[in-house]
């Protein structure tokens, strides 16, 4: 059974997902990618304010096609996360608890992940038709001359997500493949 | 000689952009089914089912597979009794940019590597030019996703390192990749000429169906074997776990230097797309 999960997503709540729950996230979550990240990491070096408030939200790496009139988005499948490791830390050091994605992560963002309590998801890479269906509104909230890398509120219903990495550590690239070997020898 | 209008080239490199980015090929499909049925590990089978409710969706829809709708990459066969009315560059330039618009799909070109301001309309396209006998032109758009483009290595072996050297260089580089380019995936593989010749091989290898073997049985036989041992490693539908981490794995070879074994790997997503017309 899904874990019904609804935004804003605290680090109490956070804290008690594990690795390996299959999840649906209802309610409004923010993208970005590698430059809103970049911009994102600027002002916050320069102390100056950010387009969106990170406490207890969720972040989504992705770049969506364009929308086609009268839909929502267009396709909107996860990218590669490794290339935001440089900068999640930050984010979740100011409250993120959440990141959808895909792929693996570095040391630095499941450290910060343990100590703030933060979750990493995945979301299934290229399924972005079928992933669009679960987005029923978006708007860019900054930096609209990034095109597909703009900063974007999504609401969303049911989005289905898996949790990759937990706020303990326990990582399903690890223990997926390990299991699915141990039971297939 | 025959002369084809440089226009003509511009609307079937726009029509392919945009049929290669929302319908996949039979190949492929046919591909993620079987696999789908052979799949022993629940959660993998039903990533599978996803997937290929994902395509069944975007074919319905006219709406891109996948949202990383790449940079397109352009192989063109132009024979060489055809002139050709037009400059041919900006044609295929101007195919992707109306291609790209017209389709909604997404524009991920930047214009400067360092840089990086993104130049609005997904061009300059990757044009790949040979030249064959005959008045014709094929044309084949390929549109490429960097979440697997990224995961891709070229290695200059040592003959000594022979066959069993590729073979564990190509299974490295699938399993240092592991979840990030989307499995399953098709894998590319070039083996021989220079550093850049056998890039360029992996990446036209992907061009070539999946249920079509090499027809050198040595290489088509290297293909299955690769196939066997990169599934045995486990990492399955998008890392998770599973029998099915690769769909396929093609090879191409070329003649090569007595001191070198270059070899390099191409790795493509479940949403390996290429469509060809031929003009």
């Amino acid at each position: 059974m899904a874990v019904k999960i609804n935004t804003p997503l605290t680090q109490e709540r956070a804290r008690k997902l594990k690795a390996g729950d299959s999840c649906l996230i209802s309610g409004v979550i923010y993208t970005a990618r590698d430059a809103a990240h970049k911009r994102l990491c600027e002002l916050i070096a320069q102390n100056k304010p950010l387009p969106l408030d990170v406490k207890n939200s969720i972040v989504y790496f992705v770049g969506p096609t364009p929308a086609k009139p009268g839909e929502a988005i267009g396709s909107a499948g996860p990218t590669t996360s490794y290339r935001m490791d440089a900068y999640s830390p930050e984010l979740i050091r100011l409250g993120q608890t959440g990141m959808i994605g895909k792929g693996k992560r570095g040391p630095k963002v499941i450290e910060a992940m343990k100590e703030y309590g933060a979750v990493y998801f995945g979301a299934i890479g290229g399924c972005g038709t079928l992933l669009s269906k679960c987005i029923k509104k978006a708007e860019v909230i900054a930096y609209d001359d990034l095109g597909a890398e703009a900063i974007r509120r999504l609401e969303v219903e049911d989005f289905p997500v898996v949790v990759v990495i937990d706020s303990e550590g326990n990582n399903l690239y690890e223990t997926g493949p390990k299991n699915y070997l141990e039971n297939n020898k | 000689m025959r002369t084809i209008d440089a226009t003509l080239i511009t609307n079937t490199v726009k029509k392919l952009c945009i049929e290669a980015n929302c319908f996949l090929s039979r190949d492929i499909k046919n591909c993620i089914t079987k696999a789908e049925r052979n799949e022993p590990w629940p959660q993998a089978k039903e990533i599978l089912g996803h997937i290929i409710k994902n395509y069944e969706i975007a074919e319905q829809k006219n709406q891109p597979v996948c949202q990383d709708t790449g940079v397109a990459c352009v192989f063109l066969k132009i024979g060489q009794d055809v002139h050709i009315n037009g400059d041919i560059n900006e044609a295929i330039h101007e195919g992707v940019r109306q291609g790209y618009t017209e389709g909604y799909l997404r524009k991920s070109v930047v214009a400067d590597p360092l840089n990086r301001v993104n130049t609005g309309d997904n061009t300059p396209a990757m044009i790949y030019i040979d030249l064959v006998p005959g008045d014709k032109i094929e044309i084949t758009v390929a549109p490429k996703g960097f979440g697997s483009e990224n995961m891709s290595q070229v290695a200059m072996l040592r003959p000594s390192d022979g066959l069993q050297g590729v073979k564990e260089f190509v299974k490295r580089v699938v399993l240092e990749a592991g979840p990030n380019p989307c499995p399953p995936i098709v894998v590319g593989v070039g083996i021989g000429g220079t550093f850049d010749k056998a890039a360029l091989l992996a990446k036209k290898a992907l061009l070539r169906p999946v249920d079509e073997p090499n027809q050198n049985d040595f290489y088509a036989n290297l293909e299955k074997e690769l196939l066997g041992e990169i599934n045995a490693l486990g990492i399955g539908p998008q890392g998770f776990g599973g029998k099915t981490t690769a769909l396929a794995v093609n090879i191409e070879y070329f003649p090569t230097h007595i001191a070198g074994l270059p070899v390099a790997v191409n790795i493509n997503c479940h949403v390996t797309r290429h469509k060809t017309e031929v003009i």
